[in-house]
């Protein structure tokens, strides 16, 4: 276990790591998630067939085959970004199919009375969506939601095998490969790590389920 | 989707606007394609020499080329195929056990899952590569994928298993001990069946994610297809066309065993009611 006290400095940069990549992912993917959620929901075929194929793309594309696509494809363009930007980011689009599905689900929750009544009031689409539905729809789905950002923290640790460097993946290999620690005792603290990020944060959402969620 | 109660269906007047609006949207998304696709003609990403060998098959190329993919291909579904079975033994054990367990011992069976359910599945392969062997448990790269892939998903399809034996009617349970059956018999041929067939949609579901996160399987150099990739890539210098290729794949087989998942769901709830909202609860744990 002394491994792990003797490098508590590491991984606790690692841990600062992910939630860093965590947090930036998580914003983009919570915004152009529900972005997606409201064109699949759209009066507009174009904008629901967008909506569709972006869900279709990055449901069942691996995100390893995302982030290569991303670190290796978009150099050959001339885009040139670090790691770091490149592996949040393709884990903000991977994690962004999933959020719009939860948001959709929430979407389709909501009773039809509630847009009906929206309606009658001469509400457009987009008033009905922004101001009547879609607050409630995301109040619904604070649990699946939870469920998603939970999952992409996990995720954040393939970003991690990419080499961004310094993350709590990172902390593991290079405890494991360059020093040849035990790796036992790196893999339990890497685990910790994680755990002390998931663990409050399930704890985070089921405090703030309660307090937003909706009798139906 | 159509008959949504978000908008109110087209009069004549918001049929010509919506109309005209999507056709502006689609040439808006036409122009995005045709600004992608010029981007990627300056960059010399659409010459034959960088396609070519991926998609024609008159390529000398060509042939070689899916050979070695078709390796990496069929190491994808191998390890997928087998990571599923293990999966399901060891999650319908740990659901059963958890069930049945002794209250002393419960606890450890609720640890087990509740820690495995916290481990990224990236470093339970990583580790496994790197424990097993130090513990005297030298296997082919593949079984230490199996074996990461096995500890994520086991748990996740440990607690679809529970959730399905417990949405099931409590009758089936009390009459099965009614006629005298002991609690394993009534688990092994009364519950377990049923369970499984309300479970059948989520965990065809479940696969998908196991297919997906076999391409972990680079991390410690197991020769899947995103590894043969990058041999093809090393040769042929054009990341961005094979890239495209394998996340098509895996896209066309993904969405492939998503709708059997769907058709599934369709057909079982159609046979006996109850049957689809079990599944869809069950799915909805699923979550990813």
């Amino acid at each position: 276990m002394h491994v792990i006290t003797d490098n508590l400095p590491l991984y606790l940069s690692g841990l600062l790591r992910t939630l860093q990549i965590c947090l930036y992912a998580g914003l983009i993917a919570l915004v152009l998630g529900t972005v997606i959620a409201a064109f699949r929901v759209a009066p507009l075929p174009p904008l629901r067939a967008t909506g569709t194929s972006w869900v279709t793309v990055f449901r069942n594309c691996p995100l390893t085959v995302v982030l290569f696509f991303m670190a290796f494809g978009l150099p050959e363009l001339g885009l040139n970004g670090s790691y770091f930007w490149f592996g949040t980011i393709g884990l903000a689009l991977y994690t962004s199919a999933f959020v719009c599905e939860a948001i959709r689900s929430g979407i389709n929750a909501v009773p039809p009375g509630q847009a009906e009544a929206a309606r009658a009031i001469g509400l457009g689409f987009g008033q009905v969506l922004s101001l009547v539905v879609l607050p409630q729809a995301i109040r619904t789905v604070v649990p699946p939601l939870g469920n998603v950002f939970i999952a992409m923290i996990k995720n954040s640790a393939i970003v991690g095998a990419f080499g961004v460097g310094g993350d709590l993946f990172a902390v593991g290999d290079t405890l494991t490969s360059a020093r040849g620690e035990a790796v036992l005792p790196v893999l339990i603290g890497v685990v910790l790590g994680y755990l002390v990020i998931t663990i409050p944060a399930g704890l985070l959402l089921g405090a703030l389920e309660r307090k937003v969620a909706i009798a139906r | 989707m159509t008959n949504s109660v978000l908008y109110e269906a087209p009069g004549p007047a918001a049929k010509r606007r919506s109309l005209l609006l999507s056709v502006a949207v689609g040439v808006v998304l036409a122009a995005v394609l045709a600004w992608v696709l010029y981007t990627l003609g300056a960059n010399d990403q659409l010459t034959v020499d960088k396609w070519g060998p991926l998609i024609d098959p008159t390529d000398g190329t060509f042939a070689p080329l899916w050979t070695l993919m078709g390796v990496g291909l069929g190491n994808t579904l191998l390890t997928a195929v087998l990571a599923m079975a293990f999966s399901l033994l060891v999650g319908t054990l740990l659901a059963v056990s958890r069930i049945v367990a002794a209250r002393w011992y419960r606890w450890a069976v609720v640890g087990v899952v509740e820690l495995l359910r916290g481990v990224p599945v990236v470093i339970a392969v990583f580790f496994a590569s790197r424990v097993l062997p130090s513990f005297g448990l030298d296997m082919s790269v593949m079984w230490y994928l199996v074996i990461g892939l096995t500890a994520y998903n086991s748990v996740i399809i440990a607690e679809i298993v529970r959730a399905g034996i417990q949405s099931l009617p409590r009758g089936q349970g009390e009459a099965a001990y009614a006629i005298g059956m002991r609690r394993s018999q009534v688990l092994r041929t009364v519950l377990l069946p049923q369970a499984f067939r309300a479970m059948l949609p989520a965990l065809i579901s479940q696969l998908v994610v196991i297919v997906k996160d076999t391409s972990l399987g680079f991390i410690i150099s197991y020769v899947d297809v995103v590894r043969q990739g990058q041999i093809v890539i090393q040769n042929l210098n054009n990341p961005i066309q094979t890239y495209f290729v394998i996340g098509v794949l895996f896209v066309v087989l993904n969405y492939a065993l998503s709708r059997a998942a769907v058709y599934t769901e369709r057909r079982l709830s159609q046979g006996r009611k109850g049957g689809g909202t079990a599944a869809r609860a069950a799915q909805a744990q699923a979550a990813e």
